[in-house]
């Protein structure tokens, strides 16, 4: 029988293996941000510990770096994170790209962008989100702050082979849907705990024709179905992606390289634990609704009838706390922030698509918008296509690189009360600011609801039907 | 980490599922560089309005609930960040127990990491011991050799608890440690590994 590309790379990793425990899995990549390593290097100090390989480890500032203005730290508890990175990265040896670093940027934006990520390499990283690496063909999943101390002293963890899931995405997605709206629609039909001990594997002919940006659209919000990792098989499209790229090898080593990496593409006649299958052709554009990311509906759709679910109490709690009504079209909710942004969706082509809805448009009066790139050169190279000016043009405020609105950890915050279209992964309560409303959407939907001031289907918008 | 084999205390039911990390820990409470500290700050949101009042409705600072050490929660506890913040803050504030269905997989290492005892326990129990708490008064004793769970009226419930997990709660070990005593091991698997193209260590071009 044939294997799935989670155990080939599952098995390739293990350093060592006992009846009834978990594996110790050797990490290939280690990546490490303000926010949850200062414990970590901390813990190494007090044991006497040395970083083991400080050449698979690569740190960044992220979560809390000012997006406005890079000199302005106004919070002293924000910045002495920061000098902590900087302090812990020189004494042991870690490479960092700071707040000032030209390859800076949200640690899942820039891992592929320098091409640290890569096919069948295990990858880590204090954060939840790091499932994104996996459209690469990697295994790549959030850990807590005592594996991240973990893996910088032994570069293994000890985790427990995962169960293997297929999602496979039939037909194609209509012009106008892109890789959210799917990871959304996927999210909203089988829940937020669906992937809980299992790696999914996306599949079929909707996930091989996303570009990479869309793949790691897709991989990032894995974890929002509670799955452990999320990830795609390795193919044409990712190869080229990566052909060039910094930390990958050049010429023929590439190419020696790019075989094994096809090689390990899941076997016809693999099995999996669980199969789940959606078709493309039924999803339209997605907009939560709710406080947790399973709270989604299609954009032509209500917010649900609480006599009509299950779970009645969680559902009435998001209504009250999202200032909605019961069978309330999405249509009909007025917005006045929108952020584009975030690891989920902040890379060129996000931006570029969210530009092209914008351009010749103005941002509606009293909607606050803001665009952040994922990265110091997603934001250079969106300006010298002029993408910047677009945005600028018509009302959007054009930020430098970080995680920003995602969660607020930095000054990008919506006020309580505040309702915002955001391209971000997650629409907890509080997450964007206490009190405040978030609706998850695609930069293009984001863009739309930028101009209009309300919900509206992106493919209406670009046909000119009148809202 | 602290071994522990045992715990007995007041029952704090917290009948909601899906509780996600943001609610046991508020972002803006994440910027600390220590491990200590976080307890004042759990289920924030929930707890305090802006201005730092209580909010009507959550119980968990009434005068009845004050010292409740076992957490009782709907299924699907500690999904979305994968912050150890939120361990930190339930341990911080008191909690050695949680027993909830089900747990989002991080959530669940990074508690017992920190020596929580983290039990899965049926949801019909559960909602049966969450109404006994209401009052306040309702205490259980956890006893993790025994995996069981005893009230004081007798009633005994039995639980699953991964033999790796239990054992390394009752010695208090370190992961750490642990696998240190594997470095030939780790050694020998390195040695097996092609070169790969990586960042110089600290190169100094940063600013």
């Amino acid at each position: 029988m044939g294997k799935t590309i989670i155990e080939k790379i599952w098995e390739n990793h293990i350093v060592h293996s006992e009846a009834d425990k978990p594996d110790l899995i050797y990490i290939d990549q280690h990546l490490v941000h303000e926010v949850t390593s200062p414990q970590a290097f901390e813990g190494l100090r007090l044991n006497n510990r040395r970083v083991r390989r400080p050449d698979l480890t690569y740190a960044t500032m992220d979560h809390n770096v000012p997006t406005k203005d890079r000199e302005v730290i106004k919070d002293e508890i924000s910045k002495k994170q920061m000098e902590t990175l900087r302090k812990n990265c020189a004494d042991f040896g870690v490479k960092l790209a700071d707040m000032y670093h030209p390859d800076q940027g949200i640690v899942h934006v820039i891992g592929p962008q320098l091409g640290l990520t890569q096919p069948g390499k295990t990858i880590v990283c204090g954060d939840s989100h790091t499932s994104t690496h996996g459209a690469f063909g990697a295994l790549a999943f959030g850990i807590g702050t005592s594996e991240v101390e973990h893996v910088l002293a032994t570069q293994t963890l000890m985790q427990s082979e995962p169960k293997t899931m297929n999602v496979k995405v039939n037909g194609r997605l209509e012009p106008g849907v892109t890789a959210k709206d799917l990871i959304l629609a996927i999210i909203a039909k089988f829940g937020v705990k669906f992937g809980t001990g299992h790696v999914i594997e996306y599949t079929g002919e909707a996930i091989r024709n996303l570009s990479m940006e869309g793949r790691m659209t897709v991989c990032n919000m894995s974890i929002e179905g509670g799955a452990r990792a999320g990830l795609i098989s390795p193919d044409d499209t990712t190869v080229e992606f990566l052909r060039g790229r910094e930390y990958v090898p050049k010429g023929e080593a590439f190419d020696a390289r790019a075989e094994e990496w096809l090689r390990l593409a899941t076997d016809e006649d693999a099995v999996y634990d669980i199969t789940l299958e959606i078709d493309a052709a039924e999803v339209e554009p997605q907009v939560s609704w709710g406080t947790n990311p399973s709270m989604v509906v299609p954009i032509s759709a209500a917010t649900p009838s609480v006599s009509n679910v299950e779970n009645k109490d969680e559902v009435k709690r998001a209504l009250e706390y999202m200032g909605l009504e019961e069978n309330q079209p999405i249509s009909s909710i007025e917005i006045d922030h929108v952020f584009i942004g975030s690891c989920t969706n902040s890379r060129l082509p996000d931006l570029q698509n969210a530009a092209d809805i914008v351009k010749g448009h103005r941002v509606k009066d009293g909607v606050r918008a803001i665009v952040v790139p994922g990265s110091f050169s997603v934001k250079m190279q969106a300006e010298e296509l002029g993408i910047d000016r677009v945005f600028k043009e018509a009302g959007f405020e054009w930020r430098e690189s970080g995680c920003s609105m995602c969660l607020a950890m930095n000054d990008d915050i919506v006020p309580a009360g505040g309702r915002c279209a955001s391209t971000s992964n997650r629409n907890f309560e509080g997450r964007q600011g206490s009190g405040a409303r978030t609706h998850l959407v695609s930069p293009e939907m984001a863009a739309v609801a930028a101009i209009e001031g309300t919900f509206t289907d992106v493919r209406k918008f670009k046909a000119g039907v009148p809202s | 980490m602290e071994a522990i084999s045992e715990h007995k205390g007041k029952v704090f039911p917290l009948d909601r599922s899906n509780v996600d990390t943001d609610q046991i820990i508020p972002k803006q409470f994440l910027k600390r560089v220590e491990r200590t500290g976080f307890g004042q700050f759990v289920f924030h949101n929930w707890r305090f309005d802006d201005d730092g009042n209580r909010r009507e409705g959550f119980e968990m600072d009434d005068s009845k609930f004050e010292d409740a050490s076992i957490l009782l929660a709907g299924e699907n506890f500690g999904c979305g960040s994968s912050r150890e913040h939120a361990p930190w803050a339930l341990l911080d504030y008191g909690f050695k127990v949680i027993i909830a269905p089900s747990y989002a997989d991080i959530f669940y290492n990074n508690a017992f990491k920190n020596g929580i005892i983290l039990i899965k326990a049926d949801e019909t129990q559960i909602k049966e011991w969450m109404k006994k708490s209401e009052d306040g008064k309702y205490e259980l004793h956890v006893d993790l050799k025994k995996q069981e769970i005893v009230d004081a009226d007798g009633n005994v419930v039995t639980f699953d608890i991964p033999g790796y997990h239990k054992e390394k709660l009752l010695n208090g070990w370190d992961d750490i440690a642990l696998t240190l005593l594997l470095d030939e091991k780790i050694k020998e698997y390195e040695d097996k590994q092609p070169e790969a193209v990586t960042p110089l260590a600290n190169d100094g071009i940063f600013k």
